[in-house]
């Protein structure tokens, strides 16, 4: 994530440590990057969300700061109830590392204004844990107020949530990033930031990021 | 000495603990005295064989270990090679094998867990990991549980670790049924200036004990690793030890943040026979002594005695030696980390071990005679029994049917059931995934170069015949990273065998390791770190034991100087598809005898090394100059599984010419002659005229395009077809 954060800003990103309690001043995006917080021994992200940064991280959002989760950053918003619903064990029960594609499902906002509505893209996922839940009436008001943000999809868009080919960890409505009301926090669970160099295999990932800059930093 | 009442020490205690009359026998001479329980411990581990490598050293000796870009070779806890711009590459692998059948999940994650520590304790970051899995009958029910579990393990501990798994290879035969095979490599990086060895100095240094507490797991773990399973195997499970992965990713930042600063001496994990070898090794290669107070062990359990805590295998432990005004400086940095920090002994000059505990002295030995006294074999050899002659073939099938069952059957099927549980991208440098490559392409960060990464051996080829089977491993490791275009630089070996005690299987080590020896020298392919795993063998209930097939798998490692100059499997359209090096039609011990006639027989392909050396040489070199746009090597199943493989990487089909005349087409397309590559380039005469003046041999196999392959019958079968067969085995075994 910082390589990839790097390359599209060219300046480095400020690492905050989890025992931290402020975060740096004039900050135009905090993320919340992959990894097994504390190991995951208990749920997902549970631990991480009581982690003494977070305190600085809640008061960041309450301000309206930008978020983006992505992977266990991801766990770690909905845990820390920054971002509605949870995600459960893989349906196959089954860490998956592979490439999934993902359906824009709105460019108004700074995470997705480099892509078009319904734009699909590559991104390889790696989780164990990606299987998106909430109770019906949770996804319903994501639904309706347009707050989902990304669904995984077949190479030409085809959306099929029961199809495991196409919906790999079993998330409901297939949906595989989501937003806050206001629209600046990002969960996510696969990970774009490691598609961002052609070297790697392309640079379907890097709009999230060059969209970001613009829309941040201007 | 210790008054508590354990086990009264005399010669049947030793033998239980593992050790001979004669070692015994040794053990009072040395001592002068009949040594205490702790003692008799600590002198079964390290003269086990896991530890001592007693049976295989005097042969180990004879293979090459030294290249100008060699840094450091066996000895040290890890091969270091040079890779250029002032960096190194360390990398090692070693087997976690009867732990994995008692317990796959555990067994298979601190394997993983061990080799990491070898790599970093070097100060090397782990950029990489790979694995060589060996697995019975698919149709054992025992495979499934063992798959399952080591699959889990391997990929719970590396993702959670956040090192991606890049690569490894997998075989299926029922000789491993009861005795599986998990060898873990590690591969980091770091500068060749700050390279940290084991070899402990400076009288009165302070030695620090760091990670994770010290708990009652994997006790004589190293010597259950020393000697057959038996019907009892699964009731010792609680030698197997259990992994923190999230401790030991804490393990590395906080060891390569010290190894940033000046404060450290000497530093080794803590491995098999954990505090005893790593302060018996540190102590013993620096020529000191090492008092040791146990009292200040960190522990997870309450009422360990000095015994326990010196044979634990908890895991996730480092032993250091600082300097001696910086202990405070790297006891911040543990603190910071949150791990166990804990001054527990120093160096002296008695050339002893003296381990204290609760204000007693537990053991004392002179560590000089426990080193070089340490038992050293050379037992009986006997010829390996000889495979049957090859039967006159008469092909049942066909090509396409013979191809069809080939690319689903069990050691040729898809891996990807097995990779997609790996995190292969973590970190953000993994230019070629699991299966895109021949071998494994891992960018060194902040850098253009790349390492090339593999790991072989086909263990059917070295029951036929060991020695030829030794050299191929390492001709078919050097040949993977040559088809990438990187240049190979050196091997790590993990040599499994079953008992060394009968005279055909120790005549297979002897023989694989000649070989080995052979294609090394032949090849400037030197051996940098290794590991050996003997008594590799299953007791059946009739009180037979039966042996694995020699598996001398061979971890390799290459470099290119421009990553981006890495070819992989896929080829774009409008290719000629060319063969270079010559075919024969070798099918003694093919992949395609054996799934379609169900025979194990004949000799396997010859090796020739000096053809190996030229064909390959030609290749890289018309890889790095942009000629060849795409290569995979011709391995198990032959040129025609090695041409569907590279259709069903990519997106363009192909379509084959006639095969050879004057050979029958089975043996043409399923023969599996080495040292041959597949390549695909714009220009097939071109590539001809150049192969010709190299005196490599060379001929069209057919040109790119079209959706699937075209055999030369005239009948297509589409790729959606070849990646549905290649694709069933794994999940329908599995997900059942």
């Amino acid at each position: 994530m910082a390589i990839a954060l790097r390359g599209v800003t060219g300046q480095a990103p400020a690492m905050v440590w989890h025992r931290d309690t402020a975060l740096p001043a004039g900050l135009d995006l905090v993320v919340l990057p992959g990894g097994f917080s504390y190991g995951d021994y208990l749920r997902c992200g549970a631990m991480a969300a009581h982690a003494p940064i977070m305190a600085a991280i809640r008061e960041f959002a309450a301000k309206g700061g930008h978020i983006l989760g992505v992977c266990n950053g991801f766990q770690i918003l909905t845990e820390a109830q920054l971002l509605p619903g949870a995600l459960l064990r893989n349906a196959a029960l089954r860490f998956l590392s592979q490439d999934c594609f993902l359906r824009v499902e709105r460019n108004d906002t700074p995470f997705t204004r480099h892509w078009a509505k319904g734009d699909v893209y590559r991104t390889p996922m790696a989780h164990g844990d990606g299987n998106y839940i909430a109770e019906a009436e949770t996804i319903r008001m994501l639904e309706d107020t347009g707050r989902v943000a990304f669904r995984y999809v077949a190479e030409n868009g085809r959306l099929d949530a029961g199809d495991p080919q196409l919906n790999p960890n079993g998330s409901m409505n297939a949906i595989a990033g989501v937003f806050s009301e206001n629209l600046r926090i990002c969960g996510m669970m696969p990970h774009p930031e490691d598609l961002v160099d052609p070297l790697m295999g392309g640079e379907d990932g890097k709009p999230l990021f060059t969209g970001l800059v613009e829309a941040l930093v201007g | 000495m210790s008054a508590k009442a354990q086990r009264t020490v005399d010669e049947a205690l030793a033998r239980e603990f593992g050790l001979t009359a004669e070692e015994y026998g040794n053990v009072l001479s040395i001592m002068g005295r009949t040594p205490s329980f702790t003692e008799l411990g600590i002198f079964s581990v390290m003269w086990s064989e896991h530890c001592s490598y007693k049976s295989s050293r005097a042969y180990l000796k004879t293979l090459p270990t030294t290249a100008p870009w060699v840094i450091h070779g066996p000895g040290e806890n890890a091969g270091v090679v040079d890779i250029g711009h002032g960096l190194a590459a360390i990398f090692k692998m070693e087997s976690h094998n009867h732990p994995s059948f008692i317990e796959p999940y555990q067994g298979a994650a601190t394997g993983v867990g061990g080799i990491l520590r070898d790599v970093f304790t070097m100060g090397a970051r782990p950029v990489a990991n790979l694995n060589a899995l060996r697995f019975g009958d698919p149709n054992n029910p025992q495979t499934r549980r063992i798959v399952d579990g080591v699959v889990r393990g391997v990929g719970g501990y590396g993702n959670c670790v956040g090192v991606p798994t890049v690569g490894g290879e997998i075989n299926f035969h029922p000789a491993y049924d009861g005795n599986p095979l998990v060898n873990a490599m590690t591969v980091g990086v770091a500068r060749q200036d700050r390279i940290f060895l084991s070899a402990a100095a400076g009288i009165g240094n302070p030695v620090i004990y760091v990670g994770s507490r010290t708990g009652r797991d994997g006790i004589h773990g190293a010597t259950m690793s020393s000697s057959e399973f038996d019907e009892d195997a699964l009731a010792k499970r609680p030698t197997v030890q259990v992994g923190d992965p999230f401790v030991e990713k804490l393990l590395i930042e906080a060891c390569l943040e010290l190894m940033a600063t000046d404060a450290i001496v000497a530093i080794q994990d803590m491995g098999a026979a954990g505090l005893t070898s790593s302060a018996v090794e540190m102590a013993g290669k620096g020529g000191v002594g090492i008092d040791l107070d146990l009292d200040n062990v960190p522990q997870r359990e309450r009422g360990m005695t000095a015994y326990e805590m010196m044979l634990s295998e908890s895991q996730e432990r480092m032993l250091i030696v600082l300097r001696p005004d910086r202990t405070e400086q790297a006891r911040a940095i543990f603190d910071k980390w949150e791990l166990d920090f804990a001054v527990i002994g120093h160096l002296t000059d008695t050339g002893n071990i003296v381990i204290r505990h609760k204000g007693e002295v537990e053991a004392e030995i002179p560590l000089a005679p426990l080193a070089d006294q340490a038992p050293v074999y050379r037992r009986p050899t006997a010829p390996a029994q000889k495979p049957q002659p090859m039967e006159p073939i008469i092909d049942p099938v066909g090509v396409e049917q013979a191809l069809i069952r080939l690319i689903g059957c069990p050691d040729l099927a898809s891996r990807a059931w097995v990779y997609n549980q790996y995190d292969s991208t973590v970190g953000g440098q993994t230019v070629r995934r699991p299966g895109a490559a021949d071998a494994a392409i891992v960018k060194v960060e902040d850098t253009e170069i790349g390492l090339a990464l593999t790991t072989d051996c086909t263990p059917r080829y070295c029951r036929a015949n060991a020695k030829l089977g030794g050299a191929q491993a390492v001709a078919e490791a050097w040949r993977n990273i040559t088809a990438t275009g990187a240049r190979p630089l050196a091997v790590t070996d993990n040599l499994n065998f079953g008992s060394p005690e009968k005279p055909e299987v120790m005549g297979q080590f002897v023989d694989a390791i000649a070989g080995m020896g052979e294609a090394c020298r032949a090849l400037d392919f030197p051996v940098v770190s290794g590991n050996v795993s003997l008594y590799n063998e299953t007791r059946a209930p009739d009180g037979t034991s039966q042996s694995i097939l020699p598996t001398p798998a061979i971890g390799g490692l290459g470099v290119l100087e421009n990553v981006r100059q890495a070819v992989g499997l896929e080829m774009p359209e409008g290719c000629d598809v060319m063969l270079l090096g010559e075919t024969k039609g070798q099918l003694g011990q093919s992949i395609w005898l054996r799934e379609i006639l169900g025979a194990q027989d004949g000799e396997p392909p010859e090796l020739d090394l000096a053809a190996e050396r030229r064909n390959g040489d030609f290749v890289r070199g018309l890889i790095l100059d942009g000629t060849v746009i795409a290569c995979h090597d011709v391995a198990d199943g032959g040129v025609l599984v090695a041409v569907t493989e590279m259709v069903m990487a990519g997106q363009a089909g192909c379509v084959l010419d006639a095969p050879q005349s004057g050979m029958r087409p089975e043996a043409f397309w399923f023969g599996e002659d080495q040292s041959r590559y597949v390549v695909a380039v714009r220009d097939g005469q071109a590539l001809a005229t150049l192969a010709a003046q190299a005196g490599v041999p060379c001929r069209r196999l057919g040109r790119s395009g079209g959706e699937g392959l075209t055999l030369p019958s005239g009948s297509t079968i589409s790729k959606a077809r070849l990646l549905a067969v290649h694709s069933e085995f794994f999940p329908r075994l599995m997900d059942r």
